[in-house]
């Protein structure tokens, strides 16, 4: 009843409440257009940047989701992941690992790593509830402390360490860390086909799994799922391995980046063929498939536009990062259709309901961090390998404050994130950090004032989306 | 004959920080009854109630004694998961509904029907993924039975408050092998129609075999849907009735019933004159929108020079009603004060018209506890009266000298045991604090003193100090007081009159000599139900 007299409110009311809803992105929208038209550089430079950044941020702001949905708000202590990343990567070159293998045995190392200081940190967040946020922050604080003391006396003068990277006077690093020649560009550089490859392989191995288990505990097997399901991995892995050898498809997807030209043209016609197949086998209602259609029809006619055409033929994208990001947000989702993943939504909304459901509430909060940390620790090796080369010593300060910024003004806040504000935050808050210096060195002339600003900028995003969400709800409660 | 009961505890006792709260009570629930269990606040229901939930609150303060005995079987029940797995369920007071989740959702809580996966025969069952379609066809089933035509993918936030009561027993009939179900004062927050339904459920879930406690202060819900009871007084086993054996007047009188021991030794000769026609307080259609304590239209009169005692159970409006006056919550109607008119939703209005206030929260808004004695005792008098200020010109300055003066004083006309005025409020007893709480009160030189709650949380000796003190206070000074309690002996013993509040409404003005029966009977909503 009350829904229908909802819908039969006027257009102008509706689209009043989608401004006011989304009012805090709508305010970045606008601050990143006036920005790029004062800077008035190119829009290939911005998009090509911006594609970059998202690249190599969003992992690291996608391990915010889970800890927010446990009700610890926004993980300032991803930074202790950051730290754990790092060390595992001294270790690893140390010994000599390049390209994939190097970058597979630093996931390996700052799991275990991450996931104990990920326990310490719950259990932090244990002691000071209600005041999870400010106390992550702290603990950054003091975590990179004791950080700094490990890399600039620990390593070489408690533990033995011999590399070109150690200081003359025998221990601690260099202010610099170079990752060329070893695991830069580890991710960035597989191209398409290997990605599909990998997934093809992932895909099978799962599918057989889930099977034998399911047979070994006696239940129902849909055998036509698993089976589509197989098929499908041996059509992928071979679309992976034969289009290595013909020479238009290497040339096309074989690449180490993928221009993004060619990903919107050949991706959109793809996902229009497949929703085609979906309506013939009538998987899905025909009215859910229209506004998937038209965004990829949108998608394809864009490529058609010349402006747009020179923008997309001029930027690339790492195709596993992209497939790296994509598994984040899954797993996120994943982990929400699961007895742990109700739990931890449950004590985040009320701890006491949740005792009283016989849910451990410490346990499950400590596991929320754990995951997080465990996230933002692989999140920031995909950075890293990205960025090339790290400052040693303080590279992991600022990772919770751009990411905390970067979620909220994708409209996010301490209460709710989900992947889609993520995404979209990422988005806006690169695109701003891009812009903003340089439409303010256009305005002041200085270049100097371009840090001052990104500085002002990050700080002041985090204010302003906190304040405007305060704002919302507030208008919820008078409403 | 030994496997009658479902339910059996013998010789509890329970002190939490030195006081004892239950002393040797017995409970013993046969199956698919419907099992009362009466007694006043404090009585020890609800203590009672957590140790056979295994709440963390009895474990961490040093657990219980006696035996409880569940399906013919000692059980040791020292978690709340615990006792879910032995089949006792709890219909709670306050909801335990998620409100951003779904009906499903919040009765499948805890209790998920997952199916495993990949992750899950790796790193165990937490990882298993939820069958939604199970949960919610489940779900259906326990909402069919009970009545509720709800949906099940239905959000809890936003629905009436008696729908919440109903997805709330959903969940615990869900659970496979329920065989005991505690409502706790169930009925309190529900309309006439939605409590009668409620009763209804309880006798369908009854005759499916599963054994009910019933917590109530309602005794003609008793009366009406329950097969015995047990009544608690003081955190002592008082009796086991069969309910078609007594009648509400017995309860009354057995969950009330004590000897009037003095606290007051009324030794001071009575020279008051208190007039009907001599009003110091009059409220006309009172509301007061106090969360858990509204007041719902109150007529009250309070005559010069007397003690007027404020009663009833917990939750009923009676310490809404000072708060009202003094402007703490959003009041509306009449308050005539000695001929003024006092405006509640101007704070301070009553403060400044001569009407001083002992809040029964004295640790949260009755004492700034990490100032000391002086400031405490002087502080209101200084912002209200402007007392103990020196003026220059436009510019005050506190008066050090006349303050230190007056509170050594107060020291020790109210006997205040105390290292001297500048030892920090927070440090004292709760007793001595009580007393400060008054220092303040009587420093403004108040026309009329609203206590509310001045016992509370503090041992009998202090207890009998303080009133003690309001009577000389009454009685010497001529103070008219208004004094709110839980404990109606404590204004049996020293009140001239005795208005009972029940459900917001007065429920009747009574004599401190009148019969237990009659005050239990006003407590419980009985009398009041036939007036209206």
């Amino acid at each position: 009843m009350n829904n229908n007299t909802l819908e039969k409110k006027s257009l102008g009311a509706s689209f009043k409440r989608f401004i006011f809803n989304n009012k805090v992105i709508l305010l970045f929208v606008l601050l990143s257009i006036a920005c790029i038209a004062i800077s008035g550089s190119s829009v290939s430079y911005i998009a090509g940047e911006v594609i970059s950044r998202f690249a190599r941020n969003t992992c690291i702001v996608l391990a915010l989701i889970i800890p927010c949905m446990a009700g610890l708000g926004m993980n300032f202590g991803i930074v202790v992941g950051a730290i754990a990343a790092q060390i595992s990567i001294f270790w690893i070159v140390h010994w000599g690992f390049t390209g994939i293998t190097g970058f597979l045995l630093c996931v390996l190392m700052s799991t275990p790593l991450a996931i104990f200081f990920g326990w310490l940190l719950g259990k932090l967040f244990n002691k000071t509830k209600g005041a999870e946020m400010i106390a992550g922050l702290v603990l950054g604080f003091f975590a990179a402390g004791l950080y700094r003391l490990f890399v600039l006396y620990i390593m070489g003068g408690v533990i033995p360490y011999n590399s070109p990277y150690l200081l003359d006077r025998g221990f601690g690093l260099r202010n610099a860390f170079d990752l060329t020649g070893n695991i830069k560009y580890a991710v960035d550089d597989i191209s398409l086909l290997t990605t599909i490859s990998v997934l093809a392989v992932l895909l099978f191995v799962s599918t057989v799994i889930v099977a034998l288990h399911d047979k070994k505990q006696g239940n129902a097997i849909d055998t036509k799922k698993v089976l589509g399901k197989l098929v499908a991995a041996i059509v992928l892995l071979a679309v992976g391995l034969v289009g290595k050898s013909v020479p238009m498809l290497d040339q096309l997807f074989g690449q180490k980046r993928l221009i993004t030209y060619d990903a919107v043209f050949f991706g959109s016609i793809i996902y229009l063929v497949y929703l085609a197949l979906m309506l013939v086998l009538k998987r899905k209602e025909p009215k859910k498939l229209v506004a998937s259609a038209v965004l990829a029809v949108v998608l394809l006619a864009s490529c058609f536009v010349p402006a747009v055409k020179t923008v997309y033929l001029g930027t690339r994208i790492p195709a596993m990062a992209f497939a790296l990001i994509a598994f984040f947000a899954a797993f996120n989702n994943w982990l929400v259709n699961t007895r742990l993943g109700q739990n931890m939504r449950t004590v985040g909304q009320s701890r006491a309901v949740a005792t009283s459901a016989g849910i451990d509430v410490n346990k499950t909060r400590i596991i929320a961090t754990c995951i997080s940390t465990v996230l933002a620790a692989w999140g920031q090796l995909i950075f890293l390998q990205n960025l090339g080369t790290f400052n040693t010593v303080q590279q992991q300060d600022n990772v919770g404050l751009y990411a905390v910024a970067a979620i909220l003004v994708g409209g996010a806040n301490v209460q709710k994130a989900t992947n889609k504000q993520a995404i979209i935050g990422v988005i806006l808050f690169h695109t701003l950090f891009v812009v903003a210096p340089l439409a303010a060195t256009k305005l002041v002339g200085d270049s100097a004032v371009s840090e001052y600003i990104r500085m002002f900028f990050s700080y002041g995003v985090i204010a302003v989306s906190l304040a405007m969400h305060a704002w919302k709800t507030s208008g919820k409660k008078k409403a | 004959m030994e496997n009658e009961y479902v339910l059996k505890m013998e010789g509890i006792a329970k002190e939490y920080y030195g006081n004892r709260v239950l002393k040797g009570v017995e409970l013993k629930v046969k199956r698919g009854e419907i099992h009362a269990l009466m007694g006043e606040n404090g009585a020890g229901k609800s203590t009672l109630m957590n140790i056979l939930f295994g709440m963390p609150v009895i474990h961490s303060t040093g657990g219980f004694e006696g035996t409880i005995e569940f399906d013919g079987k000692p059980v040791n029940i020292d978690n709340p998961h615990t006792a879910m797995e032995l089949g006792i369920g709890m219909v709670h007071q306050e909801f335990m509904l998620i409100p951003g989740f779904t009906v499903t959702e919040n009765v499948k809580l805890g209790r998920e029907i997952t199916e495993p996966t990949v992750a899950s025969s790796i790193f165990g069952k937490s990882l298993e993924k939820l069958d939604k379609p199970t949960m919610a066809a489940d779900t259906r089933k326990a909402l069919d039975t009970i009545g509720l035509g709800v949906e099940e993918y239905a959000m809890v936030a936003g629905m009436p408050v008696g729908y919440m009561q109903f997805v709330e027993i959903a969940r615990e009939i869900d659970k496979t092998g329920i065989k005991l179900l505690i409502f706790d004062e169930p009925t309190a927050v529900l309309t006439e129609t939605e409590a009668e339904r409620l009763l209804d459920t309880m006798r369908v879930i009854a005759s499916k075999g599963i054994a009910i406690i019933f917590i109530t202060h309602r005794i003609n819900e008793v009366i009406d849907v329950t097969d015995s009871m047990t009544v608690l007084r003081d955190g002592t086993f008082v009796d086991r009735l069969e309910t078609k054996d007594t009648t509400a007047a017995r309860i009354a009188e057995l969950m009330i019933g004590r000897k009037v021991e003095k606290l007051v030794d009324d030794t001071d000769e009575d020279n008051r004159v208190i007039s009907d026609d001599d009003i110091m307080l009059s409220l006309k259609d009172f509301y007061v929108e106090m969360p858990g304590e509204k007041v719902k239209g109150v007529d009250l009169q309070v005559r010069r020079g007397e003690v007027l005692g404020i009663g009833g159970l917990a939750g009923q409006g009676k310490v809404g009603i000072p708060n009202g006056i003094l402007g703490l919550y959003p009041a509306e109607g009449e308050i005539i004060f000695d001929g003024e008119k006092v405006e509640p939703s101007k704070l301070g209005d009553a403060l400044h018209k001569g009407i001083a206030f002992v809040s029964e929260d004295r640790r949260g808004v009755g004492l700034l506890l990490e100032e000391s004695i002086e400031q405490n005792t002087i502080f209101t008098s200084m912002q209200i009266q402007g007392k103990f200020l020196k003026k220059f010109g436009p510019i005050t300055q506190f008066d050090k000298k006349a303050a230190k003066e007056h509170t050594l004083n107060m020291i020790k006309a109210l006997d205040i045991r105390c290292t001297g005025p500048d030892q920090y409020a927070g440090r004292l007893s709760g007793g001595n604090q009580q007393k400060v709480c008054l220092a303040r009160a009587i420093t403004m030189e108040p026309k009329l003193l609203v206590v509310s709650e001045p016992t509370r949380g503090i041992d009998i000796g202090a207890k009998k100090l303080v009133l003690e003190l309001l009577a000389k206070m009454n009685r010497e000074q001529g103070m008219t007081i208004i004094m709110v309690s839980s404990e109606l002996n404590e204004l049996r013993s020293l009140c001239d009159r005795i208005a009972i509040v029940s459900d917001g409404k007065l429920a009747g003005i009574f004599a401190p000599d009148a019969s237990d029966a009659e005050y239990g009977l006003a407590m419980s909503g009985v009398t009041e139900g036939g007036q209206a």
